[in-house]
């Protein structure tokens, strides 16, 4: 029983992670149909943007709840800045194009920031600083709870909540919800259509940065690619919830980090090694599309031919 | 149209005679004695990249000795250096390319073994010779007689290690956590559950996981849950540091253990404290007073501003056997060096003396440390037939090991009174 407890925690853990990060390619898909797959390029440079906000500031060298608070909030305004930043000079002058020339964009500024990292993060890992003394609680009987979890729990709930107010207790909010409903009408009624998609690509990017700096608490090693495997989880999570919509890439995230943390337990168990971990994500994407494509909380659009 | 293809066919003709001249050129120099050009290649960049950092500076340590000392034979050592970012696949092609583009006389490397299984073929096919500084997978040297290392094997590393967890931890059931892709750790789980199974202990769980995943909570949460006495973990640094932080985490006492995969400075930047209580296995120790390990240890710290962890001693090593062995062989030709490679007979190495056997394989101890403050504690020498190092006197039974094997017992830790006890079984190596 502690055992299947503590795998659920592991699992529900990773998956607040994979949840951070699907928010942001549901809403920029929602609004613009787009799939923005340089968005876990995205939280790579968050974690980096925090290894080096958390050395400039010395607070690699002292955990504290300060030193990781503006860490955290540091590498977020910085991952928002990126993502305006490729919004404008990558995927804006093309968005007149079909949608195929945006999404082959997408994959280049992926391509573009994976390398760009090598060359100057450098390929080797680096180590990201405990900014938060770690400690281990005890459940009961064997399963615990450390305080990093405890820490990614309570981190991504509270944006997830901030992110629900946003989007449907503000004017902002109402305006990327009109945007999404139907981007030519919202613009025909008075809305500053390319300031909202602005808008959302700093929203989306600023929480895979969160998700970059908690991940490298939980494992601190960073490197240029890390957002690869993470980044396409993340959008099968979203596809998994129903791509466009919010609380589906929430829910989406955490059954994919529970699924994967399940076969890394009990796949032995009938015969899958755990090694397949990465392989059961991309198994429920499959599903997904010949069962239920419009995922597990979206509603199928008739779209017009 | 005529004269296009008359320009054509002149332009390649000339192409051809300069090309055929340049190679014309260049064995001349390599037969008269201009400089001696040796490659080496190893991950800069990738997951392992501290062990290419450090065979290079180990490699290059070496040649800057050489060249100060006025070379080998009269002539200077030159150095092509590749990045394989630490993947089988570019592995391969570097040495490829460091065979029929820089055209050099031997190469260097690789430490991951499945690298070096990618990339020994090239070379065994050129017939260009290839020493390993530190793959330890016994598959490696078994790709041809081009293919040399200078360090010992994981089926000797494996059962130095479950020697050490039976005998000296006392443990009864042991947990495995391997890297599943990574012939090194596939090797050294296969000796180690051979050596422990038959000292009487039991593999109570056996999980595994690939270098780019992020948690290993999911493995480490079964671990526990099956209560073993020790965790072998045959993994590289990179996951290893992690592996025991999580470990911490989930509130798991047993030790774990490992092998020279984990022998990086980055190692300790990633687990931290949370390794304290670790063990593992090694090839030399810093603090062996031997004069050959003193004096390398100083140079390096005094060039690169670092303690060399033993990924840079053999750098150093199979670099200096090499340059011994075209001294002896008077030549870069290769059969004529692959043969005075493979005659090498107790070179005074800083990782101990070597001696490579019919199967190319360096005959040498193996040392167990404790971590402990991102430290590699001394605990206890191991010897490959018989005997433990842990007092100096029974070295020379061992065999050949006059300078360095000259175990480190005497320095700052306290060997545990049962060592002799340890290795009087043979472990062929």
């Amino acid at each position: 029983m502690d055992t299947f407890v503590q795998q659920l925690i592991n699992g529900l853990t990773i998956g607040s992670i994979y949840a951070l990060i699907a928010l942001g390619y549901t809403m920029v898909y929602g609004i613009l149909r787009l799939i923005n797959f340089a968005h876990g390029d995205i939280y790579m440079l968050g974690a980096y943007s925090g290894y080096f906000i958390a050395h400039w500031l010395g607070f690699a060298s002292e955990p504290s709840v300060v030193g990781l608070a503006v860490t955290l909030v540091g590498s977020m305004a910085a991952a928002a800045l990126i993502g305006m930043a490729i919004e404008r000079f990558a995927y804006r002058p093309v968005r007149k194009y079909a949608r195929m020339t945006t999404l082959i964009t997408a994959i280049g500024v992926s391509l573009l920031l994976e390398n760009l990292g090598v060359v100057i993060f450098g390929g080797t890992p680096r180590s990201f600083p405990e900014l938060l003394q770690n400690e281990t609680y005890r459940l009961f009987g064997n399963a615990a709870i450390s305080k990093t979890q405890l820490l990614i729990f309570g981190v991504s709930l509270v944006l997830m909540i901030v992110l629900q107010f946003i989007v449907y207790r503000t004017k902002v909010g109402t305006a990327m919800r009109a945007v999404s409903f139907n981007l030519n009408s919202a613009k025909l009624m008075g809305i500053n259509t390319d300031a909202i998609i602005v808008f959302t690509f700093a929203l989306g990017s600023a929480l895979a940065a969160a998700g970059g700096v908690l991940t490298a608490q939980y494992n601190p090693t960073i490197y240029p690619l890390m957002g690869i495997i993470t980044g396409l989880k993340a959008f099968v999570a979203a596809v998994l919830g129903g791509i466009g919509n919010i609380p589906g890439a929430v829910l989406g995230g955490l059954l994919i980090g529970a699924a994967e943390t399940f076969v890394v337990g009990y796949g032995q168990l009938i015969g899958i090694p755990s090694t397949y971990r990465d392989a059961v994500a991309f198994a429920i994407l499959i599903l997904v599309l010949l069962f239920r494509p419009a995922g597990l909380l979206g509603t199928t659009v008739q779209e017009k031919v | 149209m005529k004269r296009t293809l008359m320009t054509l066919g002149l332009a390649t003709l000339l192409v051809v005679t300069f090309a055929c001249e340049r190679r014309g050129g260049e064995t001349g120099t390599a037969d008269s004695g201009g400089t001696i050009k040796v490659g080496i290649y190893g991950d800069l960049s990738g997951q392992t990249s501290s062990f290419g950092q450090s065979t290079k500076n180990g490699a290059l340590m070496a040649i800057d000795e050489i060249n100060a000392a006025g070379g080998i034979n009269g002539r200077k050592v030159e150095y092509v250096m590749e990045d394989d970012q630490g993947q089988p696949q570019q592995a391969s092609t570097v040495v490829t390319k460091l065979i029929n583009q820089d055209k050099v006389v031997a190469i260097i490397g690789e430490v991951a073994s499945s690298n070096s299984l990618a990339a020994a073929p090239k070379a065994q096919e050129a017939k260009v010779p290839m020493i390993s500084p530190s793959s330890t997978n016994p598959k490696v040297t078994q790709v041809g007689d081009y293919i040399f290392r200078v360090c010992f094997t994981d089926d000797f590393q494996g059962a130095v290690a479950a020697k050490f967890a039976a005998n000296t931890l006392h443990a009864k059931k042991a947990a495995i956590l391997g890297d599943f892709n990574s012939d090194y750790s596939k090797g050294m789980t296969q000796y180690f559950v051979q050596e422990f199974k038959g000292a009487g202990g039991q593999i109570v769980v056996q999980q595994s996981y690939t270098q780019t995943d992020a948690d290993f909570k999911g493995q480490l949460t079964n671990i526990r849950a099956a209560a073993p006495d020790v965790i072998f973990v045959p993994g590289y640094y990179g996951q290893v540091g992690v592996i025991a932080k999580q470990a911490k985490e989930l509130g798991i006492t047993a030790p774990l253990l490992g092998g020279d995969g984990w022998d990086s400075p980055k190692l300790f930047e990633l687990g931290g404290a949370a390794l304290d209580g670790n063990y593992m296995v090694n090839h030399y120790s810093t603090d062996d007073p031997s004069p050959a390990v003193q004096k390398f240890v100083s140079a390096y710290k005094a060039k690169y501003g670092a303690v060399p962890d033993a990924i840079a001693a053999l750098g150093y090593d199979a670099m200096n056997v090499l340059a011994d062995s075209i001294k002896r062989a008077g030549t870069t030709e290769s059969a004529k060096l692959r043969d005075a490679i493979a005659a090498t007979q107790g070179f005074t190495g800083v990782t101990g003396s070597i001696t490579l056997n019919a199967s190319r394989d360096a005959v040498k101890p193996a040392v167990v440390f404790e971590l402990r403050d991102k430290k590699l504690v001394y605990k206890e020498t191991i010897q490959p037939s018989g005997g433990t190092g842990a007092a100096p006197a029974a070295s020379p039974a061992a065999g050949a090991s006059p300078a360095a094997a000259a175990s480190p017992a005497n320095t700052n830790t306290t060997a545990p009174s049962n060592a002799n006890t340890n290795t009087n079984k043979n472990a062929t190596p």
